[in-house]
């Protein structure tokens, strides 16, 4: 056999046939996945026409007149949606930076705990409330906060009069935010703790041979071991800015708070489908998506970069 | 000093002991507090007693709920929604996550799967055009709406797409040799391997489909289709209280919402999640952390 043909072997009919199989049969695998995509994320998108349009059902997306940023100027005069967008980063900002530390704080402390049993139960159960749906817990704690509930109980054994707490404003914020924050607060920790076990024994007992107390060897072992970890999902959490928790705010909230809680994605909702103002809904919803697909991107990117982050 | 120190560090650990048992229970109490609602008496509950425990037993609202035709068929919808929506799911999941788990030469295809996923994943569609494309694609008062609305869970496909990165090559090289094409290859070899992270799957899918509240909401014009959870959310009054109501009036108003009876609701939703939370929580770690896979 010569050195030429051994480099580059004749490809016979029956190999041939193969590879055309081979690659079909992968596309039929993919098959059900784009299909799915294509009607249901695809389709939905070219109703983003809408925002362009002054659209009425009867002549459909492309028939309605042409108007072009006309409803985008209107829009952005409206004082509600300026207020709107900016209730929506003030919450989103604060729950990414809750998100981040503590969690932080109590995988530290989950950390210096030394009974193994002790620790399991309390892993077990802090899980918990991420799997719980927040119409459930919505529920459940407007009942605990409500009128006749076990928080106006408590205060009344200490004398105060019972108050309505889910319409006040400066409650209202701060329970939507630090409620998501005890939420995901066990979910969240648990890149923490994974990190937490890479970091080697050997570090502490050093330390500990060189007199460290436990405080301070958390402070020069434990938190610059987790500092990449931080940054990283600090980074990742940058496009979520916009969201500040849709399920959360549609299920607490009422019209007497939305000065403070009202978001975009609720406001949509009320004016593009209960108030059945489509181009108005769908600009702000396609704002909203523009802006998230940039700082999704830009926030994947700067992980990758600096922490050589990658989803795939 | 050394006596000094010691005693700073227990007050710490008791601090820390005690900061842990309190975040526990908080995470507890709701349940608790639930459970407590729907199993005490009708008056002790309107009256804002319950608190800690349950006071006078009484399984009434357990009896009502269990003749209520709308809530049983919430029920039902919620629980056909789970079994049929979960296999589905998982079967494209793990089909569209095989092929792009090859390389670019041995699946020309994959760039562009790749690219369209990734797209579909940053850019949202938008409430309004969505909901229109559901009304014209007939998925209203539909059954495979609730399912099919949802949209494929991307995520969860690059998660299962890195996890079979990882399988050694070898093992699939070893079958292509005994002649096995791909449909063998990925049912007899790769599947196998990835019990763990199916498993992790199939119950973040299930646990979605029956904590889905939204679509259900919006796909359904009248309650005998709604969803278990879409069917909960609608119980509740929306709240337009405004500061001045008279206490009695307030007062009035909790008496309307009948407390127990919704809180017995809650609970039958709650019993599922708790029942298979043990398996949950076995698999949801190691499913995070394959998330996080880098290579």
């Amino acid at each position: 056999m010569s050195k030429k043909s051994a480099l580059k072997p004749p490809v016979s009919r029956q190999v041939r046939i193969g590879r055309v199989r081979e690659q079909a049969n992968y596309w039929i695998m993919c098959l059900p996945a784009i299909l799915w995509l294509v009607f249901f994320h695809l389709y939905p998108m070219l109703g983003n026409w809408i925002a362009f349009v002054d659209y009425t059902p009867k002549k459909g997306i492309f028939g309605s007149t042409f108007v072009g940023l006309q409803h985008f100027k209107y829009l952005f005069s409206l004082k509600d949606v300026r207020n709107v967008i900016s209730n929506t980063v003030i919450i989103a900002v604060a729950k990414i930076i809750l998100n981040l530390f503590v969690p932080l704080i109590f995988a530290l402390m989950l950390n210096e705990v030394r009974n193994v049993r002790f620790k399991k139960f309390v892993q077990t159960i802090v899980y918990l409330p991420h799997f719980i749906s927040w119409v459930i817990l919505a529920s459940i704690l407007s009942k605990i906060f409500g009128y006749t509930g076990v928080y106006n109980h408590i205060m009344g054994l200490f004398g105060k009069d019972p108050q309505v707490l889910m319409s006040n404003s400066t409650f209202f914020r701060w329970f939507i935010i630090l409620g998501e924050v005890w939420k995901e607060c066990g979910f969240n920790a648990i890149i923490y703790l994974a990190a937490l076990t890479s970091i080697s024994p050997n570090l502490y007992e050093a330390a500990a041979i060189d007199g460290a107390n436990r405080w301070q060897s958390m402070r020069s072992i434990t938190l610059p071991a987790l500092r990449p970890t931080v940054v990283l999902l600090a980074t990742l959490a940058m496009g979520n800015v916009l969201n500040a928790g849709f399920d959360q705010v549609f299920n607490l909230y009422n019209p007497m708070v939305y000065g403070v809680a009202d978001i975009i994605d609720t406001w949509v909702y009320r004016i593009g489908l209960v108030n059945m103002n489509y181009s108005l809904g769908t600009c702000v919803g396609l704002f909203k998506s523009v802006i998230s697909m940039l700082l999704l991107t830009s926030s994947y990117a700067l992980a990758y970069k600096f922490a050589d982050y990658r989803i795939f | 000093m050394v006596e000094n120190r010691t005693r700073t560090a227990k007050i710490a650990n008791a601090v820390i002991y005690a900061l842990l048992a309190l975040v526990a229970l908080s995470c507890l109490y709701p349940l608790w507090y639930t459970l407590c609602l729907s199993i005490s008496k009708k008056s002790a509950v309107d009256a804002g007693w319950v608190s800690a425990y349950p006071i006078g037993f009484s399984l009434a609202n357990y009896k009502k709920i269990v003749s209520d035709s709308v809530f049983l068929n919430s029920v039902w919808i919620s629980v056909r929604r789970v079994l049929v929506g979960t296999p589905l799911t998982l079967a494209v999941i793990v089909l569209v996550a095989y092929p792009i788990s090859k390389s670019a030469r041995a699946f020309r295809g994959r760039n562009f799967v790749i690219w369209l996923l990734v797209f579909c994943m940053l850019f949202g569609a938008g409430l309004v055009p969505w909901y229109i494309s559901m009304v014209k694609l007939k998925m209203i008062n539909n059954f495979w709406g609730l399912i099919l609305s949802t949209g494929l869970p991307i995520y969860y496909v690059i998660l299962v797409m890195n996890f079979f990165r990882s399988i050694p090559k070898e093992l699939e090289e070893a079958a292509i040799m005994d002649g096995a094409g791909q449909w063998r290859l990925l049912i007899d070899i790769v599947l196998p391997c990835s019990l763990p992270v199916l498993a992790t799957i199939t119950l973040f899918v299930g646990v979605n489909y029956w904590n889905e509240y939204y679509n259900g909401m919006l796909l359904s014009t009248t309650d005998t289709f709604y969803p278990l959870m879409t069917y909960i959310k609608s119980l509740v009054i929306p709240i337009n209280t405004s500061v001045s109501m008279t206490p009695e009036q307030l007062k009035e108003m909790a008496k309307l919402s009948n407390d127990g009876l919704n809180a017995a609701k809650v609970f039958v939703a709650l019993v599922p999640m708790l029942v298979i939370y043990p398996w949950l929580q076995k698999y949801f770690i190691s499913g995070i952390m394959i998330g996080s896979v880098k290579e």
